[in-house]
């Protein structure tokens, strides 16, 4: 008996050689499990673009402000239903698209950007965020802008987007050079930077359109799916941004607004989807559908009042755009997964921060007490 | 003296669930492109793991596993006694840890078609801020553990031939009745 086999216990039958060999076996199995956990874990490729790495340049280019949303920051919540038409019945199995079906829906509008305390401006980009809650917990998440395609296709060029698009400190405005390369790069982006940059900016929230940008899918009873793409188109005329809206000193004018005219009247949106025909991009939000697309009205979403962001209210809800009922699905968009994967590490981080109070308050109603 | 037929049945599909999910729990934090069809794999499979590990013990308790070799070092003895209580509280803990986090987050938990399950704690950032690293640092612990398993279960099976591997080892075809 050598010293090898008592100190590992090992049988008589086996020499030392065997012994040593199997050992061998044993730590290069245990070894190269661990090496497989790191490598799927991507210990082993630290160049590769992860939610982690989006969220920390979001928090690079707009500096921190611990407990706020690293984009969209800016913000007020809603609360209303969802009343639906019946016509979406036949597109997707989703309960709230069933006849005479009433869904309650809390949202939230938003401006797009990492700066919760920037003075509203007529041509930041505006969301609208909704959270609709089904029957037996399912729930349907989508954050919406006001633009008419997406300016980036994939993760990546949305990375790198973010910084050329970063203001010079210096001048308030991207560097030209950074963006001229960008959209070289990325010449699917400058095609969409146009069509963003020549949309009708409308005088505030309630007369917006808000678009989902990514393709999904519909999916009916029987199966058949349809790809959509769908807007909330606003329930009032469209007005334009006047100049007298834009030289006010009120710096929280659209969020002010927006509650002024929700206070007077319920602010309705239709639910439209476009539904999408062979050969229409499902992966390249920054491609519009052509115009003709059939649209099919499902419903309206009526917003009774509003609320100051606060603990347990749109505040703290992420609105993954893949939180989704069954009879409506992702697409093959890169986005999609992306994004979901990035605003669970922007919930996740936010979640633990302390809170500091939004920069949009309740306003008090006029004429209160008079 | 082995484990019964359920606890050898029990424990290797699990073991194939229990590694699937640490990879796809590793892998999902930092895919772009596979994060969002992970995560959906990632729900089903630990609430079916919950489960299995509760029939385990409900199993475990009904009949005991067989005794250790008697040659066997006390200290073998009581890391094997304590890793066993570990992996049996990880099993159990880490689904728990995970249903609960995602609740606190106000996420439907959804495990496919219109399936959501109920939320087991309150909604709560902060509570899911804490809950959610913890998740990740028991299932490193749990990762670590079941490498520990797995060396030492060979070196019983390949080293020592002691019976303690084949207590476990699952038979394809049915030994023949003595």
């Amino acid at each position: 008996m050598s010293l090898l086999n008592d100190l590992t216990g090992a049988s008589p039958a086996l020499n030392p050689r065997a012994v040593l060999l199997r050992l061998g076996a044993i730590g290069g199995l245990v070894v190269g499990a661990a090496g497989a956990f790191a490598y799927v874990g991507g210990w082993f490729s630290p160049g590769t673009l992860t939610q982690a790495r989006i969220v920390d340049r979001f928090e690079r280019v707009n500096g921190p402000h611990p407990g706020f949303r690293r984009n969209h920051a800016k913000g007020l919540c809603l609360v209303g239903r969802f009343e639906s038409t019946s016509r979406g019945e036949r597109l997707s199995k989703a309960s709230l698209f069933a006849a005479g079906q009433i869904t309650p829906v809390t949202g939230r509008i938003a401006l797009a950007g990492g700066q919760p305390y920037a003075a509203d401006a007529a041509t930041t980009v505006r969301s609208l965020a909704l959270r609709f809650q089904l029957p037996d917990g399912e729930e349907w998440r989508t954050g919406n802008n006001d633009i008419p395609v997406f300016p980036v296709r994939t993760p990546e060029a949305f990375y790198a987007q973010l910084l050329a698009a970063k203001p010079d400190p210096a001048t308030g405005k991207p560097d030209p050079e950074a963006l001229k390369a960008f959209f070289a790069a990325n010449p699917e982006s400058a095609t969409a930077a146009a069509l963003i940059k020549e949309r009708r900016i409308t005088s505030g929230f309630a007369d917006d359109t808000f678009r989902g940008l990514n393709a999904f899918q519909f999916v009916a009873g029987d199966g058949t799916e349809t790809p959509v793409r769908w807007a909330f188109v606003p329930g009032q005329a469209e007005t334009a941004e006047s100049a007298a809206q834009t030289a006010r000193a009120d710096k929280n004018y659209l969020f002010d607004e927006f509650e002024t005219a929700v206070r007077r009247a319920p602010v309705r949106w239709h639910l439209v989807a476009s539904l999408g025909e062979a050969g229409d991009p499902t992966a390249d939000a920054t491609r519009p559908w052509p115009a003709e697309r059939t649209s099919v009205d499902l419903g309206t979403v009526i917003v009774t009042a509003t609320e100051a962001e606060a603990d347990g209210n749109c505040r703290d809800v992420n609105f993954d755009p893949l939180v989704l009922p069954a009879g409506i699905a992702g697409s093959d968009d890169p986005l999609l997964s992306a994004r979901s994967a990035a605003y669970a590490q922007s919930f996740a981080r936010r979640a633990g921060e302390p809170k500091a109070p939004s920069a949009v308050h309740d306003v008090p109603a006029a004429g209160a007490g008079l | 003296m082995n484990f019964n037929r359920p606890a050898r049945l029990l424990h290797w599909t699990m073991a194939g669930m229990i590694l699937a999910m640490l990879f796809i729990g590793v892998a999902m934090v930092t895919s772009l492109a596979h994060y969002d069809a992970l995560v959906a794999l990632h729900r089903p499979l630990g609430i079916g793991i919950l489960i299995l590990a509760a029939l385990r013990l409900v199993n475990r308790w009904r009949h005991p596993p067989p005794e250790l070799p008697a040659d066997l070092p006390g200290w073998q003895r009581q890391a094997a006694h304590a890793s066993h209580i570990l992996l049996y509280g990880l099993m159990l803990g880490l689904p728990l840890i995970g249903w609960a986090m995602l609740s606190a987050a106000g996420y439907p938990i959804g495990l496919g078609g219109a399936v959501v399950l109920p939320p087991i704690l309150p909604r709560d950032p902060t509570i899911y801020a804490w809950l959610r690293p913890l998740h990740t640092m028991l299932a490193y612990a749990l990762f670590g553990l079941i490498l520990a398993h797995l060396g030492a279960a060979l070196m019983h099976g390949l080293i020592r031939k002691d019976g303690v591997f084949s207590s476990m080892a699952l038979r394809l075809t049915t030994p023949r009745s003595r």
